[in-house]
């Protein structure tokens, strides 16, 4: 049976998870965009492990108070358990002696190693979890298209309005302390819309995959333009673009959605890279034609 | 502010800083007055870089205070009054931003967390440094000495009451070197505190009344210039570290 695309919007099926979609595909590349300027790309798969076992939490709550449905409060723990493993990561990054890379890696197994062994203890299986980890759109409800459009506007209000400072924090961490911005509570603000990032995109994408929606769409606008604010621009509408494309793409071929989003920002990523030395050329041109034309001045010797 | 007044910009009484365990600065006290313009001169791995670092709150200290403008330098209010030009100019992260980006985060500090691109300031700074033109090219496509106008532009778009910069001359032409200190010294003129690490004093020769000299940790002189003593440039870190260890620290 061949699905008109104006059926995508009022099936009750596909109009939550594409609106969540539009959200995911604005929200992920912006934090991604400081991860990859604090070379910290790795931390949303972090958050995401430990985003699960707060879902398993939110299952054992959800089991004790007789929830129904049973993984109803499994987002809300998935939000709470993220953000503590953001701020608990930071925290131990810039106080503690442990070096970034081992901090993530101690937070990736902890995270998955919580999550199944609490996801038993609530009566559940390993199985309960399955849908979180690669993502699923059966499961979306009116609530998580709620809760995603509230964590969607944090994200945005902080990640767009504090764009200068954010950048200036993850960019020049010496000049922002000289400057007497707040580091570390800025390093933790990112830490956080990080978390708040990761539980609205794994419902549909997959607390595996919601990394890659953050930093495969940032490294292909990389390759093709130039400066802080044109890369997250472009990285927005590339995620958009896949978030969107990838779902309506599952509703004519029977494919997990994460999966093919993710596959489609990689080919994104493949052509940037395809246009890359097209663009630099055009680029070197212009540089270029600008030196001939002397737009770097000699410096005037005193104003 | 002028030479003299009763606030001096810089207070640093009885320094210690230890890096990684190792002694770096002992005892350092010196102060600096409103509008003085002062050389930190030494040889590698005497501690200027770091004595300058922990003025403007990058590195922490092990004992004794710094005050800026009579206030303790962990206060980010009187952070307001500092342009600091970094040794290394940084390429702004993995994602290379461009000069006027660049630029326009020297507006911000302790309470202002917003500037506009497009700020006239910004694009004044680059216009005096020479570089409007280059304003929406990335900084890391720029050479050394272009780099260090952009670093320099954002250390003085905010109009600092206290200049701050770390070998600003290095890898930097001459005719660029001599335009750089021609701003130090117009600021100076207009009563900027200018405190800047140098190797020697090149260009601002004429300028600096006033060199710090260290050696191994310690101020070894204050005052003019000229009574400097001289120094071994071949000293080095390694030097430093196998000194206030006692021990090789080759494997």
């Amino acid at each position: 049976m061949t699905i008109a695309p104006w059926d995508l919007l009022t099936s009750d099926i596909m109009r939550y998870p594409l609106i969540i979609a539009v959200l995911i595909g604005l929200t992920a590349p912006i934090v991604g965009t400081y991860l990859v300027q604090k070379n910290l790309s790795l931390l949303g798969d972090g958050l995401g492990h430990v985003a699960l076992t707060g879902v398993a939490v939110g299952w054992l709550v959800g089991a004790w108070i007789s929830a129904s449905p049973q993984d109803l409060l499994a987002i809300p723990g998935a939000l709470v358990a993220s953000v503590i493993g953001a701020v608990v990561i930071e925290i131990v990054r810039e106080v503690g002696h442990t070096s970034r890379d081992v901090a993530l890696a101690i937070l990736f197994y902890g995270g998955i190693a919580g999550g199944v062994v609490i996801i038993q203890l609530a009566g559940g299986g390993s199985q309960s979890l399955v849908g979180y980890l690669f993502g699923s759109l059966a499961t979306v409800t009116a609530t998580d298209l709620v809760i995603a459009v509230v964590l969607a506007v944090i994200v945005m209000v902080i990640g767009i309005g504090l764009s200068r400072v954010l950048y200036t924090v993850t960019g020049d961490e010496e000049f922002a302390r000289a400057s007497g911005l707040p580091v570390r509570a800025m390093n933790i603000l990112i830490a956080v819309i990080a978390a708040l990032t990761v539980t609205l995109a794994m419902r549909i994408v997959g607390a595996l995959m919601v990394s890659a929606l953050m930093i495969v769409p940032v490294a292909a606008a990389q390759s093709v333009v130039v400066g802080f604010t044109r890369t997250m621009r472009t990285a927005m509408a590339i995620a958009v673009v896949c978030a969107l494309g990838g779902l309506v793409l599952t509703a004519y071929v029977d494919l997990p959605p994460g999966g093919v989003i993710v596959l489609l920002t990689i080919a994104c990523y493949a052509v940037s890279l395809i246009l890359r030395p097209i663009v630099q050329r055009l680029r070197a041109r212009r540089t270029e034609a600008e030196s001939r034309s002397g737009v770097s001045e000699p410096m005037p010797a005193d104003r | 502010m002028t030479p003299g007044s009763a606030t001096p910009a810089v207070s640093v009484e009885h320094l210690d800083v230890d890096l990684g365990g190792a002694p770096v600065l002992h005892d350092v006290s010196l102060e600096v007055a409103a509008g003085e313009l002062v050389g930190l001169l030494g040889a590698n791995g005497s501690g200027k870089s770091t004595l300058l670092r922990a003025m403007v709150g990058v590195q922490a200290a092990s004992a004794g205070t710094i005050s800026l403008f009579g206030r303790p330098v962990k206060d980010r209010r009187v952070h307001a009054k500092v342009g600091y030009v970094p040794q290394f100019a940084a390429g702004g992260g993995s994602i290379p931003a461009t000069a006027r980006e660049t630029v326009a985060t020297g507006l911000l500090g302790p309470g202002r967390w917003f500037s506009r691109l497009h700020d006239p300031r910004v694009d004044s700074l680059l216009s005096d440094v020479g570089l409007s033109g280059m304003a929406d090219r990335p900084i890391t496509q720029m050479s050394g000495g272009q780099r260090q106008r952009v670093m320099i532009a954002r250390a003085l778009v905010r109009s600092p009451q206290l200049l701050v910069l770390d070998e600003p001359f290095s890898g930097v032409d001459v005719a660029t070197q001599d335009a750089i200190a021609a701003i130090f010294r117009r600021l100076s003129q207009r009563g900027t505190t200018v405190v800047v690490v140098l190797h020697e004093l090149g260009p601002l020769s004429e300028d600096v009344r006033r060199a710090v000299v260290l050696d191994r940790g310690r101020v070894v002189h204050d005052g003019a210039p000229e009574d400097r003593p001289l120094f071994d440039p071949g000293h080095d870190h390694q030097a430093l570290h196998e000194e206030c260890l006692g021990q090789e620290i080759h494997p």
